[in-house]
């Protein structure tokens, strides 16, 4: 779904044969995410060679990766350049993009959280900082909580902001918590626990159904099956 | 915000430059010519509207509206659809007008946006309303013009996906018991978002059969034949009422000869909430984004004190274009007949008879341009009438 007025300089879309085009975060989860796709029965290589490529495609299983940072995925799926993609529930909260999140693969689980100092003191707080990478998260959850703050955009090392001064607290995303306690910052609030979503354009749910509902049904079976045992 | 450079726009509109207009044109000659043969008359309403009648009918975020302030200080929209201008005209000016009434409308609507391009926030719509008309023949109708009109632009390979919001409703209601319980269920639909309307189905204390019914839901998607999993799921009156609409339709559309053009997906609930039945959207595989859609509205004209059912749709001019203008290959034949003054009669002769036949002429004094090879290069054929007759001048060389 090359979206071009002009055919001689559209990118070579493989989208005219059965291919899938699938946008995947780099990284771990893009990993996790094959691992998901080799037991659903997809025939992929053993690993992929050239790391820093950004589009790889796998001829056997008729799938076209395109790799991209976290946050873009839903984008990408979005504008209908990848029929699918894989991105994880705070992106998609984030972004509020138009697509189908149609299922959750139950990887790369983790938290949104709210930090801040030991010595913070709420009551004491009267203009409340929150400093984050998600302004719209942050300020959507705060809204909800009934309690107004202002947000400060950051792009990482959120820890930062409550140590030197810039924020009274963080919201971000939550592994393992070690981050948070290198830093000398405790937990305030859960916000939401946080997965890896499945999701796909709404055209290609419709253009592409057969081949799309075959791999979510296919997915779905081992996801299943993980919960379980 | 800074003062904007001399060359910006706001963010979302765009300039249309002559090749794609001329793409464009194609299109709407093309689909206008296929709903004019369908026996719909033209209308056309104001850009501006008052925010507190068709704001309010429209249904589209207030966030998305752009508004002004007119002279008295009440508050005006540039109209978000055309929906809710024609409800106002059906129920006022046309209120006289026998029914069933066949309206349709090519316009530009306005719906204001502030993220990154690919977006328009002014775009074209061409569509058409049918009022007065509940019964399922009409909703066939809407459903086989828009599907012949993108046919006769020459659409390749797209389908046409029909849900029914009437039916969702009723089941939500049915199982859930309450209008906010079934609420929370139907955004959750209407944002896509599968995965959280799975979650909901296990927080809820339902039982067991109550809880498939739901997830059923989600897998009411196919073919014609989806409708007999559809019937499983209902239990009241109105749920098989609105199951009997839907089977009506489809058997309108069967006798169309659709069956390969459309798909059920029960699960579609559009953006625009006045929408009461079967509701529609159509997809081509050369564009992300939907190209158009419609459906029912029983209960949109009640906004304008004049209860009466209602169907329609509308397709997205710039997104069809877009998916065709890979498809389509534009041919303009040019002429241009560069002449000096000297022969400028028989230039204007030329160039007449041409036009007479209905080619595109351009007729250009040698003497204004500055440069004749990059001039003439732009044009399939050039004509050069220059010097006196019978011997070529060089360029510019006209004899005074």
């Amino acid at each position: 779904m090359t979206r071009n007025y002009n055919p001689e300089t559209a990118p070579a879309s493989p989208n005219e044969d059965n291919y899938l085009t699938v946008a995947m975060p780099k990284g771990r989860i893009f990993e996790e995410a094959l691992g998901l796709l080799r037991r659903a029965g997809y025939e992929l290589p053993p690993e992929f060679d050239d790391s820093r490529k950004l589009i790889i495609d796998v001829p056997e299983a008729e799938l076209r990766f395109i790799l991209s940072k976290p946050m873009d995925v839903p984008t990408y799926v979005e504008h209908g350049v990848a029929d699918a993609g894989v991105a994880g529930k705070d992106v998609m909260i984030e972004e509020e993009r138009d697509v189908y999140e149609v299922l959750d693969l139950q990887i790369s689980e983790c938290y949104m959280a709210v930090a801040a100092l030991p010595s913070y003191d709420s009551k004491a707080d009267i203009a409340p900082k929150i400093a984050t990478k998600y302004p719209n998260l942050a300020a959507g959850y705060f809204r909800e909580q009934g309690e107004q703050v202002e947000i400060i955009k950051l792009n990482g090392s959120i820890e930062l902001a409550p140590l030197i001064g810039l924020a009274d607290r963080i919201v971000d995303i939550v592994s393992t918590g070690r981050t948070l306690k290198e830093n000398g910052l405790v937990e305030t609030e859960t916000m939401m626990p946080i997965t890896s979503r499945f999701i796909v354009n709404p055209v290609s749910y419709r253009m592409k159904a057969e081949r799309i509902d075959d791999m979510v049904e296919r997915l779905e079976k081992v996801v299943e099956g993980d919960g379980q045992s | 915000m800074t003062k904007p450079f001399m060359f910006e726009k706001p963010v979302g509109m765009r300039d249309t430059l002559p090749e794609l207009y001329l793409l464009r044109q194609q299109v709407r000659s093309t689909v206008a010519g296929e709903v004019a043969r369908w026996g719909y008359a033209p209308i056309a309403t104001p850009a501006l509207e008052f925010y507190d009648t068709i704001g309010e009918a429209s249904a589209t975020s207030d966030t998305q509206l752009f508004k002004l302030l007119d002279q008295q200080g009440h508050t005006l929209v540039l109209r978000p659809d055309m929906t809710a201008p024609i409800a106002r005209i059906a129920a006022s000016t046309l209120e006289e007008v026998q029914r069933p009434a066949r309206l349709t409308y090519d316009a530009n609507v306005f719906r204001a946006q502030q993220r990154e391009g690919g977006k328009p926030a002014e775009f074209e719509q061409l569509g058409v309303e049918l009022i007065g008309d509940g019964t399922a023949s009409a909703d066939g109708e809407v459903i086989a013009l828009m599907i012949a009109a993108l046919k006769k632009a020459e659409l390749p390979n797209f389908k046409v996906a029909i849900g029914h919001i009437g039916f969702v409703n009723t089941l939500l209601r049915e199982i859930l018991g309450t209008e906010e319980r079934a609420d929370t269920f139907r955004r959750y639909l209407y944002e896509k978002n599968y995965v959280g309307f799975k979650q909901a189905v296990k927080q809820l204390p339902l039982s067991s059969i109550d809880r498939q019914r739901l997830s059923g839901l989600l897998n009411l998607r196919g073919g014609f034949d989806i409708l007999e999993d559809a019937e499983r799921l209902v239990e009241t009156e109105a749920g098989a009422a609105a199951l009997g609409e839907l089977r009506a339709l489809l058997d309108v559309l069967r006798a169309y000869g659709l069956e390969d053009e459309v798909v059920i997906d029960l699960n579609l609930v559009m953006h625009m909430s006045y929408y009461t039945g079967m509701v529609f959207e159509a997809y081509s595989d050369e564009l992300g984004f939907p190209l158009g859609g419609g459906g029912r509205y029983d209960e949109l004209l009640e906004k304008f004190h004049r209860p009466e059912p209602a169907t329609g749709f509308a397709v997205r001019l710039d997104r069809l274009t877009e998916a065709l203008g890979r498809a389509k290959e534009s041919v303009t034949v040019s002429y241009a007949i560069v002449y000096s003054n000297e022969r400028r009669t028989e230039a204007m002769k030329k160039a007449a008879e041409l036009r007479e036949k209905g080619q595109a002429a351009v007729m250009q004094d040698v003497r204004g341009i500055a440069d004749l090879d990059a001039y003439c290069a732009q044009f399939d054929n050039v004509e050069y009438l220059i010097g006196t007759n019978g011997s070529e001048n060089s360029r510019g060389g006209a004899v005074l």
